[in-house]
């Protein structure tokens, strides 16, 4: 069926995380935008007692975490809403602070690839710290110096079997929030590293590194045009020596077969529409604030009217406005399949490429828009536009995610379109 | 709860009409548009799809009900087909379904059996007006109060069929606000002009019609003596047109794309070049974008729920969307895009008259 009526647990989901955003983020976004590398403690603290109370939630919908144990009243069934529940957070967050919404000690990237390629038992052992006595941080590490979205054809980084243990040796770069997973909270970065560098993008699988685990550490902290709030860093792992248990997926995972990289594609159908939310998130901030200030100088959009009768201002505003709200309604889409269980591939590359492409381009106008009010930094208008940009470019350009959506529309493989 | 797919009935209706878009509407869209119109058979078959039957109840003729949704769900399928024949076999839709949303009980039970259980006969809308910045707020036909009843002046354009049309529903400013009122062919004063001709729609006859101090008794203003709020109206029009579009736009990128998977350059087909393959997945990502818009919009009217903006927001983008796509087709097919053998240059012509469209279908 064909349906926009918003179910109630996600008007609840706005009204909560909306009162989060105004309360929590938007008042220090400006002070940790001045102060990078500072940490929000009091953000992370406050949402990690409320993900408690909330019992748990971040990239992990209910219907994927970890089962109850025996005795336990089973949860109620309700419809699936899952993953736009979380699509709605990261949206609304975003809307509060995009680089704050990053520091959530809620699983976010890490917790999503346990929980597309893990097993039941460790989606136990690494998900159920989330809602555990102190704030913790996840991180996921794909990206290597020489290979951004090639990488899983082109990784550096090597897995070793030794006995019990994996030994993994190489240098991750570009990892959000890797300084709070690794040294500031008792959290994880889940690195995707080759068994078999032999074997192209089949030899690839995922490996989860605990904070604290010798012969990983944190080497550089990047400085940023805008997400200031969260880290990004470089990790070197030098003969870093994991238990065997932490590659995460099926006890088999050593034979060559392709599902690491399906695990690597499966995590970014998961997280894609996230980005894209969380996009969209700024880009309702900035038309909000747009919005606000025309009407505090007495102008009104005047929707209905024929093209030839609007103002510039208008026209600016209605198209922003069909931009914003056709984006969100792909990523809805997005995950709305996520929650039926539907292949989303296509849909999460389209909602990431529109979403990229849209807070760019409302944000810039929006700048453009208001003049010295809109450049100025007494606004959080420029502030967007800087964060704005990095949905265009994390968890794959939108040059990437373009050429994921015409491969699959025109059928082609890698052979056929690179 | 949200939802994004159609029913399994909805899915039954779409399969038909796409039948009958692919055999019928498209077969005969580029000989419609050189002749100026379809042939009667054509437009009879889509009319027994039944699309607008199913959308008025049985006690004024029809079997079913209308719902939005299920409206354009079929207006994409039969503008896939073509735009022009869509809103042709539309058409009397658009009478019929004003008059249901906003008629009087008299009214419908006047005249929709005669549309709804007939054979495809000319009912038609008569909104547009030649001004440059024409809108429905600011309509230059009017009407008057005279002896208990209404005299309309003016002049209105793009009137579909009127040189056959059985009767028009014509919308005249009273009291500062569009209303409508239902005149039948050969009233006094109403002068059917020459037949217009535009960049596209070739195939969809329009005229320009005059009115001269045209009587209008009580009973046939629209919604009887109290009228209607055009609101709800026009906002179901620029659903219907937005989803018209989309269809439209649909088979201009499925077309180019099918091309740039045959045709070579270099040893290759262009579909394997980034620019084009790019342009391509741009051009999907807006139309399903541009989508869902207008699914919320029809939803809404569906649920009761003031849906102007929403509608406004789906033509408003349906129509750029429609000039991206269809103007991208035509380039990627390169000269051959220019030349009308192929059907991306109407496709073209016509998805420049989107904009124009506003309150010319229903759903």
């Amino acid at each position: 069926m064909i349906s926009f009526e918003i179910p109630e647990k996600l008007q609840q989901t706005y009204t909560l995380m909306t009162m989060i955003a105004e309360n929590m983020m938007r008042p220090v976004a400006r002070y940790f935008d001045d102060h990078e590398h500072e940490i929000p403690w009091e953000y992370i603290n406050f949402m990690h007692d409320a993900n408690k109370q909330m019992g748990g939630g971040g990239m992990v919908p209910a219907s994927e975490r970890p089962k109850k144990k025996e005795g336990e009243e089973p949860r109620k069934e309700g419809p699936r809403i899952g993953y736009q529940r979380l699509a709605v957070s990261a949206e609304v967050l975003s809307w509060g602070d995009t680089g704050l919404y990053l520091c959530s000690p809620v699983g976010l990237l890490g917790a999503a690839a346990v929980t597309a390629t893990g097993t039941p038992e460790q989606k136990e052992r690494f998900l159920t710290r989330f809602t555990g006595d102190k704030p913790v941080i996840d991180a996921m590490a794909l990206t290597e110096s020489h290979a951004g979205s090639a990488m899983p054809a082109m990784v550096r980084t090597t897995a070793v079997r030794d006995g019990d243990s994996w030994v993994l040796n190489g240098e991750k770069i570009f990892v959000t929030g890797g300084h709070k997973a690794l040294i500031d909270t008792p959290g994880f970065v889940v690195i995707w590293a080759t068994i078999d560098p032999s074997a192209g993008r089949a030899g690839v699988r995922p490996f989860v590194v605990e904070a604290g685990t010798p012969g990983c550490s944190v080497t550089k902290l990047e400085h940023k045009l805008g997400i200031r709030a969260s880290d990004t860093v470089s990790i070197v792992l030098q003969d870093c020596r994991i238990p065997f248990d932490n590659i995460l997926g099926s006890p088999e995972v050593e034979r060559k077969t392709t599902e690491g990289f399906k695990g690597a594609m499966a995590t970014f159908d998961a997280s894609r529409p996230m980005v894209a939310a969380s996009a969209m998130g700024v880009a309702r901030a900035t038309l909000e604030a747009v919005k606000e200030y025309l009407e505090s100088k007495g102008i009104q959009i005047r929707y209905g009217l024929p093209r030839a009768r609007l103002t510039n201002i208008e026209r600016e505003v209605i198209d922003m406005e069909v931009l914003l709200r056709s984006t969100w309604l792909l990523v809805l889409k997005s995950v709305w399949m996520m929650d039926e269980r539907k292949p989303n591939n296509l849909e999460a590359s389209m909602s990431k490429v529109r979403a990229g492409d849209a807070v760019v381009r409302i944000t810039q106008k929006a700048v453009e828009m208001l003049g010295p009010a809109g450049y100025s930094r007494d606004l959080l208008l420029e502030k967007w536009l800087r964060d704005a940009k990095i949905n265009d470019l994390y968890e794959g350009t939108g040059q990437i995610n373009r050429l994921i959506v015409a491969r699959r529309i025109l059928d082609y493989g890698r052979q056929e379109l690179s | 709860m949200y939802g994004f797919e159609p029913t399994d009935e909805q899915k039954m209706l779409i399969d038909t009409v796409q039948k009958y878009a692919t055999k019928e509407l498209r077969e005969a869209a580029h000989d419609a548009d050189e002749a100026g119109g379809f042939p009667p058979e054509i437009l009879r078959h889509g009319w027994e799809l039944g699309v607008l039957q199913a959308s008025v109840p049985e006690a004024y003729g029809g079997f079913g009900e209308r719902s939005a949704v299920t409206g354009v769900l079929a207006a994409e399928e039969l503008a896939w087909g073509d735009l022009a024949g869509a809103m042709a076999i539309m058409m009397p839709g658009a009478f019929a379904l004003a008059v249901l949303v906003a008629g009087t009980e008299e009214q419908r039970k006047q005249w929709l059996p005669g549309i709804v259980e007939a054979d495809w006969k000319p009912f038609v809308p008569a909104i547009t007006e030649p001004q440059f910045d024409f809108g429905l707020d600011d309509l230059r036909t009017t009407a008057e109060r005279q002896n208990g009843g209404y005299v309309l002046n003016g002049e209105k354009c793009m009137v579909p069929f009127a040189d056959t049309a059985e009767a028009f529903l014509v919308f005249a400013r009273l009291d500062d606000r569009p209303q409508a009122f239902i005149v039948p062919r050969g009233a006094d004063g109403l002068t059917v002009g020459d037949r217009d001709y535009y960049l596209g729609l070739g195939a969809l006859p329009t005229h320009k019609l005059q009115l001269q101090k045209v009587k209008v008794p009580t009973a046939d203003r629209l919604g009887g003596e109290d009228g209607f709020d055009p609101a709800p109206l026009a906002a179901a029009g620029n659903t219907a047109a937005a989803a018209l579009a989309v269809g439209m736009s649909r088979a201009s990128y499925q077309y180019a794309l099918a091309y740039a998977k045959d045709r070579e350059v270099f040893d290759v087909p262009i579909a394997q070049k980034q620019s084009i393959a790019f342009g391509l997945a741009e051009m999907a990502i807006e139309i399903e974008a541009i989508r869902l818009l207008v699914w919320e919009a029809a939803w809404r009217l569906d649920a009761g729920l003031d849906a102007a903006k929403e509608a406004y927001l789906a033509l408003t983008g349906a129509a750029d969307m429609a000039m991206m796509v269809t103007d991208r087709a035509v380039q990627y097919l390169g000269g051959h895009g220019y030349i009308r053998e192929h059907p991306v240059e109407r496709w073209m012509r016509n998805g420049r008259g989107v904009a124009l469209f506003s309150g010319l279908a229903m759903v």
